[in-house]
């Protein structure tokens, strides 16, 4: 590894961020930037929960449903714990999972969709068709029957969510291979001798790169949802640990009456999911070759 | 050397059979598609999976056709090397020059360290008269001219004992052409390697080929030494070949009537039968074998002899 970035193999982040920071200054700049700046401050309020959550979230600490106001920021919910305090709280596990599953897939999807689009042939067609059939599962519905297969835990439910989204590594990035594939200095290299494992790791990979980050963030928004549809259906985590999806399955039934301990759970999943896309679709418009070539093209003509 | 294509089979290189030695080069012409490039990656087998080559390939007395895949990946750029037609695009746009050369080292000996991989790309890089300084640059920021030798540097690393120029100065101006060529040429005679040029450009072929082969879909019409075939080509294609060269005096250009054939399925006869002025009755039907004609004993695959 050491010597991976010794050689100036850095050199791919190097350039990816290299272009991002390029484009900082327009629309799609900032809105990565804004999104960037939204989960960071999710992240640290998770981090920083123990100091700056009011209450225990686990504890009663006023009557049921107090409405906002006083002590309660965002009222109390049918058990009496605090809402704000385990929004806080609750942010711990859909960050813990979302980076587990999202990393997980990537992990699993990349090299195979890496060996699929370079090897070809009756491989490829194999893993295609069996992501193909993956990928055309509900992924809700899809993570339940994995999540019921492995049952709970952390570490089972981010499993189950990254199955759901290895397919979109897989697909992506098999395809981009398989164009990279054709590029004169693949076949250079092969006449050179290199092996195809040195080819696919050096010449390949480095060279699809780029649709890494994009695909990473807008996987991790996606998974949010799913996350927080398995535990609203009490799929997900052990009782006791609070979580958005979870407290939003608690108290959605008293939503007319007591609709401050349904919104705000449910407006964190909105934030941070919507953070999470502007990453992903400010990436994608900087970062992805099609549209940046129409941006040349309008330059050229003005 | 066969293509299977969804169309059926496509013969796309027929009974050739070519020889080269060290410090000789043989320069292998013949218009567009005419399998030229084709039997050079056939020698290397870089070939799409689809191809099917039957016969051998003798390197230094071992058939390379029934290699080891592991085996021929090891002699690819050790003991034969290939340079290509588009020096713009066949190096890796991401990597640094020195990257390249560390990559193809560590490839063939993983013992190389970085330093020492450092020092043969210089020791290579001043062979072909580029300074070493562009070893920290990235492709874009080097010439046509400059990356083809920077291709046929990395080609020199291990003193490999054939160079396959696959039309290496095809997408150059006249006078890189003039100086690659004569880089390949002092180079050939430097490390004494065998070069097969491949080439549609007819006049290079004159100036650097010791040994000519003429091609036609897919065969070898013609092949022997220069001189004399440039005087007095004996395949009528060959000397059609000759003829289509401009004649300022008369400002007039002849060229071949017809288009090659389709290579598709199996064919009997001359496959130059269709195009040829001196066409027989036998030439349609009987496939024409080489022999070897006239007192140089040049190979020719014509009825005419």
């Amino acid at each position: 590894m050491a010597g991976w970035f010794a050689r100036g193999r850095i050199s791919v982040v190097g350039r990816l961020m290299g272009s991002f920071l390029q484009k900082s200054r327009t629309i799609a700049g900032v809105i990565v930037w804004i999104g960037i700046a939204i989960v960071l401050a999710i992240i640290l309020m998770a981090m920083l929960a123990p100091f700056i959550a009011p209450f225990d979230p686990n504890t009663k600490v006023a009557n049921p449903e107090t409405a906002p106001g006083g002590p309660f920021l965002m009222g109390t919910d049918r058990s009496g714990q605090d809402v704000l305090s385990r929004i806080i709280w609750g942010a711990r596990v859909p960050l813990a999972i979302i980076a587990v599953a999202t990393t997980m897939s990537l992990v699993i999807g990349l090299p195979i969709g890496l060996l699929s689009g370079f090897v070809g042939g009756r491989l490829d067609r194999i893993l295609v068709l069996v992501m193909d059939s993956i990928y055309a599962f509900p992924g809700l519905l899809l993570a339940i029957v994995v999540a019921a297969i492995i049952g709970r835990g952390i570490l089972n439910i981010s499993f189950a969510i990254a199955v759901v989204y290895i397919p979109t590594y897989f697909r992506v990035i098999r395809n981009h291979v398989a164009s990279v594939k054709q590029e004169p200095y693949v076949e250079a290299a092969m006449a050179l001798g290199m092996p195809r494992r040195r080819v696919i790791g050096r010449y390949v990979l480095p060279n699809v790169a780029q649709s890494i980050p994009v695909i990473f963030s807008v996987n991790a928004a996606d998974s949010v949802l799913t996350e927080a549809g398995l535990t609203f259906l009490g799929l997900g985590l052990p009782p006791g640990i609070p979580d958005w999806g979870f407290d939003i399955s608690l108290n959605w039934q008293r939503f007319d009456a007591v609709w401050w301990a349904t919104f705000y759970p449910g407006l964190f999943i909105l934030i941070l999911t919507t953070a999470l896309t502007f990453i992903g679709e400010g990436l994608n418009d900087i970062l992805n070759p099609l549209l940046r070539k129409k941006e040349y093209k309008s330059v050229a003509e003005a | 050397m066969t293509f299977e294509t969804p169309e059926g089979p496509v013969h796309a290189v027929k009974d050739v059979s070519l020889r080269i030695e060290r410090g000789t080069t043989l320069g292998l012409v013949g218009e567009s598609g005419c399998g030229k490039s084709t039997l050079g990656r056939a020698i290397l087998r870089l070939l799409p999976e689809n191809a099917r080559i039957s016969g051998s390939v003798i390197f230094n007395g071992q058939d390379l056709s029934t290699l080891p895949a592991k085996a021929m990946r090891d002699l690819r750029g050790r003991n034969i090397a290939m340079i290509f037609q588009d020096p713009m695009t066949r190096l890796d746009p991401l990597m640094k020059i020195r990257d390249h050369f560390i990559e193809t080292i560590r490839a063939h000996d993983p013992t190389v360290d970085v330093d020492g991989a450092v020092e043969r790309a210089k020791k290579v890089l001043a062979d072909v008269r580029v300074p070493s300084d562009r070893l920290g640059m990235y492709p874009h920021e080097l010439s046509g001219g400059m990356r083809q030798r920077i291709m046929i540097a990395l080609c020199l690393l291990f003193n490999p004992a054939l160079l396959i120029a696959d039309e290496p100065t095809t997408a150059l101006d006249v006078i890189l052409e003039a100086q690659i060529l004569q880089l390949l040429q002092s180079i050939m005679h430097e490390y004494n390697m065998a070069v097969l040029l491949i080439t549609h450009n007819l006049g290079l072929v004159a100036e650097f080929a010791d040994q000519v082969a003429v091609m036609y879909a897919g065969i070898i019409a013609e092949e022997g030494a220069t001189v004399p075939l440039f005087r007095e080509p004996r395949h009528p294609y060959t000397q059609g070949l000759l003829r289509s060269v401009i004649d300022l005096e008369t400002q007039t250009l002849y060229s071949v009537p017809g288009s090659p054939p389709n290579l598709l399925g199996e064919s009997i006869g001359c496959p130059f039968y269709a195009r040829c002025e001196k066409r027989m009755d036998v030439c349609k039907s009987v496939f024409p074998e080489i022999r070897l004609v006239g007192e140089d004993r040049r190979k020719v695959a014509c009825h005419l002899y």
